[in-house]
């Protein structure tokens, strides 16, 4: 994997299982990255993929039933088992966070500004009036018109956009170096996924944050990311710059990823690819690759052995697949 | 920051003002002003309340004075209320009565709602085990009968009326746990909790700030339905002999006695009815006009 000089985030081998009636679900299986200074990562894959997880046990919101294993440090601190308190300190301020649906993302029992200068109060020690002063600037500069007035409102005077939008505010107030943003355009309708794109490229240019991006839309990955890491079945498939996972995937799910995209630059006839099967049970994972029953390139070796993440070619670009090269 | 482009919007608010915002409760207590319903509800209540509270003031007789003259007679200028079997004014007793049945009624759901919310929003909040603890606590205490309570600290402390609020918020609050720990389990793993947990919010902080707030519809609801329900339970109780006792005595107690008179004396039942009714109709529409006031939807 790419080492960078100093990277803000480091995640080695990290697994996260989730004991529930049924059985135990192995959501994430030693999964190693980091995050550099600055960077923006794009950490794509289907539902259950267990990329969300990841970024669950960072921001130390993993449910009661979930266990986390292995290493996640900030700064070389250690997160996984970190007090409560000390936590606190860290996420907010240092770390910040996006959730996926800004309906319910906000408090729909207080005005914006309470939300707002809450996090500032508690991390910066201001004073109400100086976080005032402080959110409606950051409301400003989250493209919210007249943020003097609408700081006072509530979040259903807000439309879906705009919740976002304070969100975003919301978690780049206290200037924080890494911010998580959990499918921030998901519930958004595509015009204003555009828009809110848009802006977190603006603020990552104003404020050199490093933003993790975690989606299923591969077209916001391209629009924002450095990086990135393609996941399944709680595994990184493939890692690499964005340029190379694009234009030249070399794992059999990242090119069934692209493949299954619509394109508006290639006049295509045919039907949208798509990749055949279901994501397998987290429960009882085949032995090998998890993604063997729905690879069209799978051979014998891919039954018995799980294919391990290595590096190919540049640094920084790694896959787990048994292929030498994707014919 | 932009701020200092603020001065040219058209749009904007002096500071000072801008600080002030608006709280919840200030916020909540405009929207209530609103509710004709509600104000009117207050307004009745607090005469009724005056009333009772200045019931020595008010009332020509004391509560155990005897008319000898008139002894279950209907109303008159005299006794405008009328007067009960042992010739005792009907409304200086209804004035006196409500100064037990009011103080029952808020003491003991002040308590309930304290003990109540605070229970239930940490059982629900941290669940696992100290839930399962704390609600098999409530689950236990509910199951003794709440008579058992009374008679225990009858035998104990001797009759006193401050044990009626006792025992009744000792009651009252073990529904209010459930209702209020329901409510914050499904409040609990909705994303803007989540969110205030990522922005690095305390635990105390996100019960306070974030759930308690949220639980307060039904909280409000429920209060309506406790104030009377625990007025009507002190009647009972002092039915029994364990409450209040003459010449003392409460609504619940003047209603059971009318009851009992009601073919030959009615207005000893009207009255004293006419009283907790109103009163209960007040509790239902001020709790009503919260509710909505504090729905920042509903505006």
């Amino acid at each position: 994997m790419l080492h960078l000089a100093a990277p803000i985030l480091e995640v080695e081998n990290l697994q996260v299982r989730f004991s529930t009636p049924e059985g135990v679900v192995e959501a994430v299986n030693g999964v190693s990255f980091a995050v550099g200074e600055g960077e923006t990562l794009g950490v794509v894959g289907e539902s259950g993929s267990g990329k969300s997880q990841i970024f669950m046990t960072v921001m130390g919101l993993l449910a009661a039933n979930g266990t986390a294993t292995g290493s996640v440090r900030y700064r070389g601190r250690e997160l996984i088992g970190m007090p409560k308190r000390e936590l606190n300190t860290i996420r907010g301020g240092k770390m910040g966070m996006i959730f996926q649906d800004p309906m319910t993302s906000l408090n729909p029992y207080l005005t914006v500004r309470r939300q707002l200068t809450e996090v500032l109060v508690q991390h910066k020690g201001m004073s109400e009036r100086e976080a005032t002063d402080a959110a409606i600037g950051m409301l400003d500069r989250a493209r919210i018109p007249e943020p003097e007035k609408r700081i006072h409102q509530y979040p259903h005077e807000f439309s879906g956009g705009m919740r976002q939008r304070v969100m975003i505010a919301m978690a780049m107030l206290c200037k924080p170096d890494l911010l998580i943003a959990d499918e921030p355009t998901t519930a958004l309708d595509v015009t204003i996924q555009a828009q809110i794109i848009e802006l977190m490229k603006e603020l990552k240019e104003i404020s050199r944050t490093a933003i993790v991006l975690i989606t299923h839309d591969l077209g916001v990955v391209a629009g924002l990311s450095d990086r990135v890491m393609v996941m399944y079945a709680g595994r990184i498939m493939e890692a690499g710059s964005v340029r190379d996972i694009f234009y030249d995937p070399q794992h059999p799910y990242s090119r069934g990823l692209l493949n299954s995209m619509p394109r508006l630059d290639e006049a295509r006839a045919e039907a949208l690819e798509t990749i055949a099967g279901q994501p397998p049970n987290l429960q009882r994972l085949p032995p090998g690759c998890p993604f063997r029953p729905r690879c069209p390139y799978a051979f014998e070796r891919c039954e018995l052995e799980l294919p391990l993440l290595r590096d190919i070619g540049e640094p920084g670009r790694a896959k787990a697949c048994h292929l030498e090269r994707l014919p | 920051m932009t701020i200092a482009t603020l001065p040219d919007r058209p749009f904007s608010v002096p500071p000072e003002e801008a600080i002030r915002g608006r709280s919840l409760w200030a916020d909540a207590w405009r929207r209530l002003l609103r509710n004709r319903a509600a104000v009117v509800s207050a307004i009745v209540l607090a005469l009724i309340a005056l009333a009772c509270f200045g019931a020595s003031w008010i009332s020509p007789y004391p509560i155990d004075d005897i008319d000898w003259e008139n002894i279950s007679t209907g109303p008159s200028a005299l006794h405008w209320f009328g007067t009960d079997e042992n010739g005792r004014d009907l409304f200086t007793r209804i004035l006196y009565g409500g100064q037990v049945s009011l103080m029952v009624g808020i003491v003991a759901t002040l308590v309930s709602l304290m003990i109540g919310v605070a229970w239930g929003a940490v059982a629900g909040y941290f669940g696992g085990r100290i839930d399962s603890v704390m609600m098999r606590t409530v689950d236990i205490l509910y199951s003794l009968p709440y008579m058992f309570f009374v008679i225990l600290l009858v035998v104990f402390f001797g009759r006193n009326i401050l044990l009626i609020f006792v025992a009744l918020g000792a009651v009252q609050w073990l529904d209010m746990a459930r209702i209020v720990r329901g409510q914050t389990l499904s409040l609990k793993r909705k994303e803007f909790i989540e969110a205030a947990h990522a922005s690095g919010v305390s635990t105390v902080n996100v019960i306070r700030r974030h759930i308690i707030p949220n639980t307060l519809g039904p909280v409000v609801v429920y209060i309506t339905l406790t104030v009377p329900s625990v007025i009507l339970t002190e009647s009972f109780i002092s039915f029994l002999g364990l409450g209040v006792q003459e010449p003392q005595t409460s609504w619940g107690v003047l209603i059971a006695e009318g009851a009992r008179v009601m073919e030959t004396a009615p207005w000893s039942l009207i009255y004293p009815a006419i009283f907790l009714g109103v009163t209960l109709f007040c509790f239902n529409f001020i709790g009503d006009g919260l509710r909505d006031a504090l729905d920042p939807k509903d505006r």
